[in-house]
C-alpha cells in the first residue's frame, strides 16, 4: 500500500470553467451522450483513481460564483439525471468508484435509497452518492409541493440551528438516516430459496425500520435487498459550519474548500470537534479537499490555458475552491503538502476536458506515482475498500 | 382483397414478483444481481424484441401481516437498472413501470428524459397508479390519494410530464464555439403548469431527447384504463391474450382512438403471455402442467385462496375441500400490497364460482387453484406456438405479446431460438432491427 493521498475527480459537462465549450478539442453537443462520461470515467480508472463524482442539481445549470452577462446562453446547459448517467457508465468500468448527485430537498428516500443500492448492484460494489439541498425557490416551484420558506446562505455560516437553512439540512440528515436504515433492512442472508419450506425469505431476516421525523416517515422495509457493500458512501460538499455538522452527523466522507494549508488545518479541527459532538469520534468521516485545476507541462502553458477560457469568457474564473493552475509537478507538491495535515484526499475539478483531466490522469498521478506515493493499480474491488473501510455489520443482525 | 400482413411486436417481461415465477428451479437464477438482467435482455435483443420490460413494488407484499415470503421478494429500482442495460444492449427497448401516485411529474420526467438520452432513443414509460395507504407508508405523501382520483391524477401527471418533454423542441442547442452561443434560445425549457394536483413552473433542465417523449405504455383494465389508454398510451399491455376475449378487447380499445382522433395503428395492442414449449404439443403438456404445479405449491394454494376469501385459511388443507362458507366482504384485510386481489370484483360470486367448479369435478384446494390460476398462454411445440402467435395477431386479437418467462434469467431462451425463427421464416416477425428507437420498432411515429 502506499501511502499517498487518495484522489478523486469531479466531472461536470465540458469542466469546470464556463467556457470550457468553447476550446477546440471540447465536445459540447455531446454531454448527453453516454459515450461523452464513459470515456471521461474510463480515462480516470486507466489512472486507478479513487473514485468520480457526477455534479447535478433540480435546475438548469447556473454558477453563482461566475454570473452570465447573457442569461447562461452562452455556457452548457442542460444535463442528464447523474444517478443515470452512474448506472449506465457502471457496466462499462469496473474498479472505479461512482458518486453522483442525488436532492434530498424534493425527492424520495424511498426511492433514492433503492436507486444508490441497485447503482452498487450494478457497479458490483462501487457506489455512493452525494447528497445536497436544494435551497432556491426556483427548485421549489419545479414541484410545487411544499414551502421552504426563504433561505439566507449566509446562515451556513454563523451557525443558527432554527434557521430555515438549518433545517434544509437536519432534514438531510434525517434523509441518510432513511437511506442507511433502508439499506439495511434487508440481512444478507435474507433469502434463503428453502425448496422444502417454499419459503423464498426469511422473513425475520427482514425488517420494518419505522423512521419517523419532523419532516416524513418511512415503514420499509426496502424493496432491494441490501447491496453489495452494505452501505455504499455517502458523501456531502461543505463550506460551512452548518453543512460541516450534517456531514459528520451523516457522511462517510466530506468535500471541503480549504484556501490554502493553515486553512485545511481549521477546517479538519472543525470537521473532527462536530464529529466528536455527533458521537462519532471513533468512525472515519474521510475529508477530501477541493481544488479546480488548470494544468499546464510549464507555468506560463497553464497561466496561458486559464487566461484563454477567462478571455473567452470574459472574466476572471471564481469559484468556492481553491483554484491552482500550474504544472503536474507543482500541484503534486501542494497536494503532498496539504496531505500532511491530515486530508485524506483531493477532488479535483479539471478546468476544462479532455485538457485538464489528462493532466490529472496523466501528469499528476504519474508525477506522484514517481514519488512512490500513489497506487500503481486498483487494490481493491470496492469503493468501500479503496477507501480502507470495512464492509459494515448490519445495525438489525441479531 | 385480403388484408396485409401484420407484424408481430415482442417483449419480454423480467420474471415478476409472484408465483409465475418459479424460483424453486434448478435453473432459477438471482431476481436482484444485474447479471440476471443483462442475460434476459441480450437473449431478447439477440431474438430482436421490441422491448424489455420491467414492473415496480413499492413495498414488500404482506398478508396475514407478515411478509409474504413464499414467491420472490426483492427487486431493483427501475430507473437505475435500466440505464445500466442501456450499457448492454444497443437497440432493445427499456421499459419501466413508474407509479404516478408517489412521484412527482418533474422528477419523473427528468428521469425518463435523461434514459432516453443514454439509451440514445429507447426508453418507455408503463404509466401505473395506486392509492393504498399501505404503499404510502414508505413514502413522504403517505395514502393521501382516494381511490376515485387515481386516474384523474395519473392522467394529470402524464400530460404534466408531455409539456415537460415537449419543454425544449429540439433545436435550441447551438454550441457555436465561435460566436460563444451555446443555447439559441434564452427560454428553453421554460414551462408552466396549473391544476388541481399539480401547480408548478420554471425550466425544465434536459434538453429534447431522441424520441421526444418516452414510449408511454398503460396497463388499466377498467373503462376509465381503457379510455386513459385510448387518450394518452402509445401500447397497452392487457391480460386479455385469448382469441374471443382479444378481439373483443382490441376492437374496444381501437375503437375508442377516433374520439382522440387517433388511428388505430397509433395503439399497440400487448397482451401479457407465459409459455410453455416442448418437443411435441405432447411433451409441452405435460411440462406445463410440472409448471404450474411448482407455480402453485400447498403452502401457495392456501394463500391464493385467501386472497379471495379474504380470510385466514391457514387451517386448511391444500389437498382438502374448499371453505363451506362465502368469501368475507368489505374491507380486504388479509392481503396488502397486491394489485390482483382488486381484480376480484364480485368475491362472492367468484367463490361460489370456485366451490361449484371444485364440487362437480372433485377437485381439492391446490388443484382448483391450479386450475383457475389459468394455464399458460401458449402450450405446444414452437411450430404450434409461432402458429398460434401469427394467428392471434392476424386475427386482431393483439398485435404481438409480452412474454412472461417464469424462469430467471434463462427462460427466454428456448423461445428465442426456436419460436422466434419460425416467425420470422412465416416473415411476420423482424430478422433485423430497422430503425434505432423504440418509436422505430413499433411503428408508432412521433409524438403527437
Amino acid at each position: 500500500m502506499t501511502t499517498g493521498p487518495h484522489l478523486a475527480v469531479a466531472l461536470d459537462s465540458a469542466g469546470w470553467h464556463p467556457a470550457a465549450w468553447r476550446l477546440p478539442e471540447a465536445r459540447p453537443d455531446e454531454v448527453l451522450t453516454a459515450r461523452y462520461w464513459v470515456e471521461q470515467v474510463r480515462a480516470a480508472e486507466a489512472a486507478a483513481l479513487d473514485f468520480v463524482t457526477f455534479e447535478d442539481t433540480l435546475a438548469l445549470q447556473h454558477d453563482p460564483f461566475n454570473p452570465s452577462q447573457r442569461g447562461n446562453t452562452d455556457r452548457v446547459q442542460g444535463r442528464v439525471d447523474s444517478v443515470l448517467l452512474a448506472a449506465r457508465v457502471a457496466p462499462l468500468t469496473s474498479h472505479i468508484g461512482l458518486i453522483p448527485t442525488a436532492v434530498a430537498t424534493h425527492t424520495e428516500p424511498f426511492h433514492l435509497s433503492k436507486a444508490i443500492a441497485t447503482l452498487d448492484y450494478v457497479s458490483s460494489g462501487r457506489a455512493g452518492v452525494r447528497v445536497r439541498i436544494a435551497w432556491e425557490q426556483a427548485d421549489n416551484r419545479h414541484f410545487g409541493r411544499r414551502d421552504i420558506g426563504a433561505t439566507d446562505l449566509a446562515d451556513a455560516h454563523h451557525g443558527d440551528k432554527t434557521s430555515p437553512l438549518s433545517d434544509l439540512f437536519d432534514e438531510t440528515a434525517d434523509y441518510v438516516e432513511v437511506l442507511r436504515r433502508l439499506w439495511d433492512s434487508w440481512e444478507d442472508d435474507a433469502e434463503i430459496r428453502d425448496v422444502a419450506t417454499g419459503r423464498f425469505v426469511d422473513r425475520d431476516k427482514l425488517h420494518y425500520i419505522d423512521f419517523a421525523g419532523r419532516w416524513f416517515a418511512v415503514k420499509g422495509p426496502s424493496i432491494t435487498p441490501r447491496p453489495p457493500q452494505g452501505q455504499p458512501i455517502v458523501s456531502t460538499l461543505s463550506h460551512a459550519i452548518i453543512p460541516t455538522r450534517l456531514a459528520a452527523r451523516a457522511a462517510d466522507l466530506v468535500h471541503v474548500t480549504p484556501t490554502d494549508r493553515a486553512d485545511a488545518t481549521r477546517i479538519l479541527d472543525e470537521v473532527r470537534a462536530e464529529q466528536a459532538a455527533a458521537g462519532r469520534e471513533h468512525e472515519t468521516l474521510h475529508v477530501f479537499a477541493d481544488l479546480v485545476v488548470f494544468l499546464g507541462e510549464t507555468g506560463t502553458a497553464a497561466r496561458d490555458h486559464k487566461n484563454r477560457l477567462d478571455d473567452l469568457a470574459g472574466a476572471g474564473y471564481a469559484s468556492d475552491a481553491e483554484i491552482f493552475v500550474g504544472t503536474p509537478a507543482e500541484l503534486a507538491d501542494l497536494v503532498l503538502d496539504w496531505h500532511t495535515t491530515g486530508l485524506s484526499g483531493f477532488r479535483l475539478r479539471p478546468g476544462a476536458v479532455p485538457h485538464d483531466l489528462a493532466g490529472i490522469t496523466g501528469g499528476l498521478v504519474q508525477e506522484l506515482r514517481g514519488r512512490g506515493r500513489f497506487r500503481t493499480g486498483y487494490e481493491a474491488s470496492t469503493l468501500r475498500g479503496l477507501l480502507g473501510l470495512s464492509r459494515p455489520a448490519n445495525r438489525y443482525a441479531a | 382483397m385480403s388484408k396485409p400482413i401484420k407484424q408481430v411486436h415482442l417483449a419480454a417481461h423480467f420474471p415478476g414478483v409472484n408465483n409465475t415465477t418459479v424460483w424453486s428451479d434448478p435453473a432459477a437464477g438471482s431476481h436482484i444481481e444485474f447479471s440476471s438482467f443483462v442475460k434476459l435482455a441480450q437473449t431478447a435483443e439477440r431474438a430482436k424484441f421490441d422491448f424489455f420490460f420491467l414492473a415496480e413494488g413499492l413495498r414488500l407484499r404482506e398478508q396475514g401481516g407478515e411478509i409474504y415470503d413464499l414467491d420472490v421478494v426483492g427487486r431493483p429500482d427501475t430507473f437505475t437498472v435500466l440505464a445500466a442495460l442501456a450499457a448492454a444492449t444497443e437497440r432493445l427497448g427499456l421499459a419501466g413501470t413508474i407509479n404516478s401516485t408517489f412521484n412527482e411529474p418533474f422528477e419523473v420526467a427528468r428521469q425518463f428524459a435523461s434514459l432516453d438520452h443514454l439509451s440514445a432513443g429507447r426508453a418507455a414509460w408503463n404509466v401505473v397508479t395506486s392509492w393504498d395507504a399501505f404503499t404510502g407508508e414508505n413514502f413522504r405523501r403517505g395514502g393521501f390519494l382516494p381511490q376515485d382520483q387515481r386516474y384523474e391524477r395519473a392522467r394529470t401527471f402524464l400530460s404534466t410530464a408531455a409539456e415537460l418533454f415537449d419543454s425544449w423542441r429540439g433545436d435550441e442547442v447551438a454550441a457555436d464555439r465561435e460566436s460563444g452561443v451555446f443555447l439559441r434560445d434564452g427560454n428553453a425549457g421554460a414551462f408552466r403548469h396549473r391544476d388541481a394536483h399539480f401547480d408548478i413552473e420554471g425550466r425544465f433542465p434536459v434538453p429534447r431527447s431522441p424520441q421526444g417523449r418516452p414510449v408511454i405504455l398503460q396497463a388499466g383494465d377498467s373503462d376509465e384504463g381503457r379510455e386513459f389508454a385510448a387518450s394518452s398510451a402509445d401500447a397497452i399491455f392487457s391480460r386479455h391474450g385469448s382469441l374471443e376475449q382479444g378481439q373483443a378487447f382490441y376492437a374496444d380499445v381501437k375503437g375508442r382512438l377516433a374520439g382522440y382522433g387517433r388511428t388505430p395503428d397509433q395503439l399497440v395492442v400487448l397482451p401479457a403471455a407465459t409459455f410453455v414449449l416442448g418437443d411435441t404439443d405432447a411433451d409441452a403438456r405435460e411440462r406445463a402442467d410440472v409448471v404450474r404445479h411448482q407455480q402453485v405449491s400447498g403452502p401457495t394454494a392456501i394463500k391464493l385462496l385467501e386472497q379471495l376469501w379474504n380470510a385466514d385459511l391457514s387451517a386448511y388443507d391444500p389437498d382438502g375441500p374448499l371453505p363451506d362458507f362465502d368469501p368475507l366482504v368489505g374491507e380486504h384485510t388479509i392481503a396488502r400490497g397486491r394489485a390482483s386481489v382488486r381484480m376480484h370484483r364480485d368475491p362472492v360470486a367468484k367463490g361460489r364460482e370456485w366451490r361449484a367448479l371444485a364440487e362437480e369435478k372433485n377437485l381439492s384446494i391446490r388443484e382448483l387453484i391450479i386450475q383457475v390460476n389459468g394455464e399458460q398462454t401458449f402450450v405446444g411445440s414452437p411450430t404450434t406456438v409461432a402458429g398460434q402467435i401469427d394467428d392471434l395477431v392476424q386475427a386482431d386479437a393483439s398485435d404481438g405479446f409480452i412474454l412472461v418467462p417464469h424462469v430467471t434469467p434463462g427462460g427466454l431462451d428456448e423461445f428465442a431460438d426456436k419460436v422466434v425463427p419460425l416467425l420470422q421464416e412465416r416473415g411476420v416477425f423482424r430478422t433485423e432491427y430497422s430503425g434505432t428507437t423504440l418509436r422505430d420498432h413499433l411503428g408508432i411515429g412521433e409524438p403527437r
